[in-house]
């Protein structure tokens, strides 16, 4: 008991003579550590975590709509039996494309590549969802009447397409978390998760009260 | 800018089916049809039947007899649905800790999430049908068979539960064609199941136990205010006095038959009062 005492003492008088040095020391270490960890989190780890991947060629969505007449629709349409068609094939481009369109150098890759040879175009889809997920375009086209810019943006005025960015870990597109690391949201379509559906469902009021179990949203409505 | 939804305008729909158990001639095919349907994972060894994945299963029935009065019957078994005694109350349903499995108002459909679910197996536990199946190891297929998947069915992956959906996603499909059209109701031949659609003899009757135009209304006959009990006298549920309501409903003129779908005292009778009408 009493050797502690000393012990005590003693450390007590040894900390409070250097106590100034070593607070700022500390307070120092902190600070590069804690930059060090911004830096890490929101510069280093992001770069990481995405790869980046070229589409095959590059595509002026701008261009096509001053030629095509029925808006998005003309290339990204309802099949007749209500499902969406999204990417276009090759086989829609051909009616337009069967010769070069221009000079431009994506418009020589897609003819000599895709068109000569017949082959389809394997485009990367920025808004492709988890296999878990059944999204009903139908039910917001025609049934909520959304237009395509309140979830993809305003893809119509784009001259080019961006980088795909795919999740290192889930494989998915970064365009679902968004490309904000902060999380933060400032259009409808920035991104694209489980909770951003939620939030325009309760914002609209359009929850379903088909749950027993929650009284809200079922999970069956947009899981499969 | 409130946007009404379509569902909530209509009556609810109850999906249910009538399985005729004298037509069935356990031949297999809506098993075979619910595993193409559904991606069902399946294993090199199936040997051990308590492992393998079985959404539809087809059981056999024998009324104990020796020859030549031996008689054998096939029982279909997909998920039996159950609203149990306050809609929604389903065995399984009851239990979920993970809010993984779902009864919606809205079809009746007991549903499987199963990126919610993490593999406690508790809804096995409760299932008084075996209609619940967990996945111990990720789903192989052989080369090239990926290929041959229903894009419209998420596989499942290791840890997880599944079971029967009345094929779900044929529901969706069908609502998307009936969106399309002006949000019209979906028709009766727009939402079928595999296994209704693949039964040779046309043993699998399925559609909407609410409504008086389908056939599975028709031959059932449920009584909505005494637990959807049916109305012909053919018809029996599985363990119905366990108070499950189930939505599948087996037909059979055979009275051992009827028998074999709850366990009856031998001085009992299925439909005597004390027996099938009594709810636990």
């Amino acid at each position: 008991m009493s050797s502690h005492d000393k012990y005590q003492s003693h450390g007590d008088s040894h900390s409070s003579a250097k106590a100034p040095d070593e607070g700022a020391y500390i307070f120092l270490f902190f600070l590069i550590g804690f930059a060090l960890s911004m830096v890490v989190g929101w510069g280093v780890f992001p770069t990481l975590l995405y790869s980046k991947k070229h589409q095959p060629f590059d595509f002026n969505h701008k261009q096509h709509l001053q030629i095509v007449d029925n808006g998005c629709q003309s290339c990204h349409f309802f099949r007749t039996d209500g499902s969406f068609s999204g990417s276009p094939r090759l086989a829609q481009c051909v009616g337009c494309h069967n010769e070069m369109q221009g000079q431009s150098e994506s418009e020589k890759a897609f003819f000599e590549q895709y068109v000569v040879q017949g082959r389809e175009v394997p485009w990367l889809v920025y808004s492709r969802q988890p296999d878990c997920v059944f999204f009903s375009h139908a039910a917001h086209i025609h049934g909520a009447k959304l237009d395509c810019v309140t979830c993809h943006g305003h893809m119509a005025a784009s001259e080019n397409l961006k980088s795909y960015e795919q999740n290192r870990i889930t494989g998915y597109s970064r365009d679902l978390w968004g490309r904000n690391i902060s999380g933060l949201k400032h259009n409808s379509w920035d991104r694209m998760k489980m909770d951003d559906c939620a939030e325009c469902h309760a914002r609209y009021q359009v929850v379903h009260d088909s749950s027993v179990q929650t009284g809200r949203d079922a999970c069956f409505v947009c899981h499969k | 800018m409130k946007q009404t939804q379509i569902h909530n305008e209509q009556p609810p729909r109850r999906y249910g089916m009538a399985i005729d158990v004298d037509k069935c001639t356990g031949c297999g095919s809506c098993m075979v049809a619910c595993f193409s349907e559904n991606n069902v994972p399946f294993k090199q060894d199936e040997t051990d039947k308590l492992l393998s994945i079985t959404w539809m299963r087809v059981y056999q029935l024998t009324n104990g007899k020796t020859f030549p009065h031996t008689e054998v019957a096939y029982l279909p078994r997909p998920c039996q649905h159950c609203a149990g005694q306050h809609e929604g109350h389903s065995p399984c349903v009851s239990v979920c800790p993970a809010t993984a499995t779902d009864y919606s108002a809205d079809t009746g459909i007991v549903s499987q999430i199963y990126t919610r679910c993490f593999g406690c197996r508790y809804c096995m536990g409760a299932c008084p049908y075996h209609a619940r199946y967990f996945n111990w190891w990720d789903p192989v297929w052989p080369d090239g068979m990926e290929k041959y998947l229903s894009p419209n069915v998420s596989p499942r992956m290791r840890g997880v539960v599944e079971k029967c959906s009345f094929c779900f996603h044929r529901y969706q499909m069908a609502r998307d064609k009936a969106y399309t059209e002006g949000g019209r109701k979906v028709q009766e031949a727009e939402y079928q199941t595999a296994c209704a659609q693949a039964c040779p003899a046309g043993a699998i009757v399925f559609g909407d136990l609410n409504d008086p135009s389908h056939a599975v209304n028709q031959i059932v006959k449920p009584d909505a205010h005494n637990h959807y009990k049916s109305g012909n006298p053919r018809a029996f549920r599985l363990l119905e006095r366990l108070g499950t309501n189930t939505k599948v409903y087996y037909l059979s003129s055979r009275e051992w038959v009827r028998r074999s779908g709850d366990n009856y005292r031998a001085d009992e009778q299925p439909g005597m009062p004390g027996a099938a009408a009594q709810h636990g």
